[in-house]
C-alpha cells in the first residue's frame, strides 16, 4: 500500500473530528472518500497533507512514517494537495501558481515539459497564464488548483472536492481529466461529496459519517449498495 | 428636493468615476513610463536621487514646503532627517507586514533595541562604558536585533492574524517597560552621549600584543546641523531598498508572498513555511535595528520616552496608507504620515484633527493604499469576493 492510516483521531480543541480513522490507497489507485458536509472529509485530507496534526493514529506513506512529519517534507516524498475552493494564490498570475506547485523542485527542462503537459490537459489555463489567479471562475481555479498540484510531481495526488461548484460538463471533463492523471501512473485520494461521479470512477471507496468510516468497498459496490443510494446518491 | 440620501448616491457615484478615470490614467502611465528606453529611466531615477540629496538646501518662493518656512515650523533639515529614518523604520517593517503578510505592532520594539544597543556600547555615560566606535557598535546593534527578532519569533509565529498582531503588540510594549526599569538603560533620564559616526576614541590593548589606538573628531556630525544625519539616512535606505528588492525577487520573496496569500495552500506546496516566516521577523528586525541606530545617533540621547505604542502604531499606518508590499509605495506613506503633521504645526493643537480626517479620507478612497504593489490589491479584491460569497451562502 501507498498510504497506510491507522486508527487516526483528529481533534479541533476540545471537539474530536475523526474518530479512529483506517483507510489505504494502493499504489496506481482512484480511491475515492465520500459524505455529506462536516462528516471529516476534508480533515482526513489535511491530516494527510500535514496541515492538521491527529492526536493518536499512524499515517505511512511509501513505508515510511510520516505522522509527525512537516507538510513541505511531506511534498518532497510526493504527496500533494490540491485543495478545495480558492486554495490557489490569487495574486499570482496562473503561472507563477503552477511554479509555486514545482516549488520543491529544480528548473530545468523537465519543469517546462510538465508545464506544457499541465497546459495540454487544461488549454484554458494556457489561454490564461498571464492573469492573475483571482480572475479566473470557479472551474478555471480548480483546474489550476489541480495542475499546480501536479508540477510537485506527486506519487500521491489528494483531491479536495474537485468538482464543487462547477457545472455538470465541467464536472465530467474534469473526472475524465482525473482518468487520465491515473493513466499517467499518478495514485490517487479525492474527497467528494459528488457520490455518483465518485463512486463510478473510482476504484474503491471510503463512506465517512460523523467522523468515523462507516462503509468501504469497490465503487462498483457501493454504487448499488443499499444504505448507500438512499443517504448520497438520492434514489429511494 | 433631493433627500440626502441621493446625494450621498450621487456623490458616490461621481468618486466611482473619478477611481476609474484615475485607474486608466495610473495604467497610461506606467505603459508611458515603462515604455522609455531603460538607460533614460536609470538617469532620471538618478535625478531623484540626486534631488533628494540635495533637498535640505532648497527652497521654493511661492511654495512653502519647508516645515522652517512656516510659523511655529522646526528646522527642514531636522525634520528631513526624522522622515528618512522612519522611511527605514517603514521599509524594513514591511518586509513583516507588506511582504510576510505577518501583523506586527510591536516593531517599535526592534527600533529601541537598536537605539539602546548603540547608545549602551557607544556612550561614556553608559554603564557599560566599553566606548565602542559607531561603526562597532551598528553592526552590533542590527545582530542583537536580529536575535531579539528570533527570539520573539520562535514561540510567536505559530500564531496567525489577529493573535499574532496582539502578542506583538505585548512585545513593543515590554520592551519599553523593560527600558524604564533597567539600570543599564537608565529609564527615564535615559543615556546621553551617544557616539557619533565620525569619531573614535579607542586605546586597546590587543591580548597584550598589539595596540589600537584612534582618538579623532571629523566634526562632520555635530548636532548643529542634522543634514549630515539625513544624507547618511539616505544612502542607508538606498542600499537597504535594492537589498530587500533583490530578495523579494528570489525564492525567498515568493515563498513571502505565497505565506502571505494563503499559509496552508503554501506549506501544501513545499513552503517551509514558519522557516520563511522567521526570516521575514529577522531582517525586518534588523532593518528596524539599524533605524533606531541611527536615530539614536541623531538624536545623541536615548531615553524610553521615544519608544511609545503610538509610534508604532504610526508606522503601520503609513505602510497601510502607502500601499502594502510595494516599497516606493511604503516610503511615500511615511512621508506623507510624517511630514503633514509638520506641515500643519501652524493649526498647533487641531493639527492632529487636521491629520487624522485627512488618513481617514484617503482609507475610504484607498482601502488599498495610496500605491499599493498590484498583487496586494488584487488580493485584496479577492478577498472582499470570497467575502460576499460567504455571505451570500450563509
Amino acid at each position: 500500500m501507498l498510504l497506510e492510516i491507522e486508527n487516526l483521531d483528529v481533534h479541533y480543541g476540545r471537539i474530536q473530528a475523526l474518530h479512529g480513522i483506517s483507510l489505504s490507497v494502493g499504489e496506481g489507485e482512484i480511491v475515492a472518500l465520500i459524505g455529506a458536509n462536516g462528516a471529516g472529509k476534508s480533515t482526513t485530507m489535511r491530516a494527510i497533507s500535514g496541515l492538521r496534526r491527529p492526536s493518536t493514529g499512524r499515517i505511512t506513506f511509501g513505508g515510511e512514517d510520516i505522522t509527525k512529519m512537516r507538510p513541505d517534507r511531506r511534498v518532497v516524498a510526493g504527496i500533494c494537495q490540491a485543495p478545495e475552493g480558492r486554495g490557489i494564490f490569487s495574486g499570482m498570475t496562473v503561472q507563477e501558481n503552477l511554479f509555486m506547485g514545482a516549488y520543491t523542485r529544480k528548473r530545468g527542462a523537465q519543469l517546462n515539459a510538465d508545464l506544457d503537459h499541465v497546459y495540454m490537459l487544461f488549454p484554458r489555463l494556457k489561454e490564461r497564464r498571464r492573469q492573475p489567479g483571482g480572475t479566473l471562475s470557479g472551474g478555471e481555479q480548480q483546474m489550476l488548483a489541480i495542475g499546480r498540484a501536479l508540477m510537485s510531481r506527486p506519487k500521491l495526488l489528494l483531491l479536495d472536492e474537485p468538482s464543487m461548484g462547477l457545472a455538470p460538463m465541467l464536472i465530467a471533463q474534469i473526472f475524465q481529466i482525473i482518468l487520465e492523471i491515473r493513466d499517467q501512473g499518478t495514485t490517487i485520494l479525492l474527497v467528494e461529496q459528488n457520490a455518483q461521479q465518485a463512486l463510478s470512477r473510482a476504484d474503491r471507496a471510503y463512506v465517512m459519517e460523523t467522523g468515523s468510516i462507516t462503509r468501504e468497498g469497490t465503487g462498483a459496490d457501493l454504487l448499488v449498495d443499499p444504505a448507500v443510494r438512499d443517504a448520497y446518491l438520492g434514489v429511494a | 428636493m433631493t433627500t440626502l440620501k441621493e446625494r450621498y448616491y450621487a456623490v458616490a457615484d461621481g468618486v466611482r468615476k473619478a477611481e476609474a478615470g484615475r485607474q486608466k490614467w495610473a495604467q497610461g502611465l506606467r505603459g508611458r513610463w515603462q515604455s522609455i528606453p531603460k538607460p533614460v529611466r536609470l538617469l532620471a531615477g538618478l535625478a531623484g536621487v540626486v534631488l533628494l540629496f540635495a533637498l535640505p538646501n532648497i527652497a521654493i518662493p511661492g511654495i512653502p514646503f519647508r516645515t522652517d518656512e512656516i510659523p511655529n515650523g522646526i528646522g527642514f533639515s531636522f525634520v528631513l532627517s526624522t522622515i528618512a529614518i522612519y522611511v527605514l523604520v517603514a521599509v524594513g517593517l514591511n518586509v513583516v507586514v507588506g511582504m510576510a503578510g505577518l501583523l506586527d505592532l510591536g516593531y517599535i520594539g526592534f527600533y529601541a533595541v537598536g537605539a539602546y544597543t548603540v547608545a549602551i556600547f557607544g556612550s561614556p555615560d553608559s554603564i557599560v562604558a566599553t566606548k565602542y566606535p559607531w561603526l562597532i557598535c551598528v553592526p552590533i546593534a542590527i545582530a542583537l536585533t536580529m536575535v531579539s527578532g528570533v527570539i520573539l519569533g520562535t514561540p510567536t509565529l505559530r500564531l496567525r492574524g489577529d493573535y499574532l498582531a496582539i502578542v506583538t503588540l505585548g512585545f513593543g510594549e515590554i520592551i519599553r517597560l523593560v527600558a524604564v526599569n533597567l539600570r543599564v538603560t537608565n529609564g527615564q533620564r535615559g543615556i546621553p552621549s551617544v557616539p557619533a559616526p565620525d569619531e573614535a576614541h579607542v586605546d586597546w590593548n590587543v591580548f597584550g600584543w598589539f595596540r589600537i589606538k584612534f582618538d579623532f573628531d571629523l566634526d562632520i556630525f555635530t548636532p548643529m546641523d542634522a543634514r549630515p544625519y539625513y544624507w547618511l539616512a539616505l544612502v542607508l535606505i538606498i542600499v537597504v531598498i535594492l537589498a530587500v528588492r533583490s530578495m523579494e525577487r528570489s525564492r525567498v520573496g515568493r515563498s513571502w508572498l505565497a505565506i502571505r496569500e494563503d499559509e496552508d495552500a503554501a506549506s501544501i506546496m513545499g513552503v517551509e513555511s514558519f522557516k520563511f516566516k522567521l526570516w521575514a521577523f529577522a531582517i525586518g528586525a534588523a532593518i528596524g535595528g539599524l533605524s533606531g541606530a541611527l536615530f539614536a545617533t541623531r538624536n545623541v540621547f536615548v531615553n524610553s520616552g521615544n519608544f511609545n505604542l503610538l509610534l508604532s502604531v504610526m508606522f503601520v499606518a503609513a505602510i497601510v496608507l502607502g500601499g502594502q508590499g510595494n516599497i516606493l509605495g511604503v516610503v511615500l506613506g511615511t512621508v506623507i504620515v510624517f511630514y503633514l503633521p509638520e506641515r500643519f504645526r501652524f493649526l498647533s493643537t487641531k493639527r492632529e484633527l487636521v491629520f487624522g480626517l485627512a488618513l481617514i479620507v484617503i482609507m475610504v478612497l484607498r482601502p488599498q493604499g495610496l500605491w499599493p504593489s498590484r498583487r496586494r490589491a488584487r488580493e485584496l479584491q479577492d478577498r472582499k469576493l470570497e467575502a460576499k460569497e460567504a455571505a451570500a451562502g450563509a
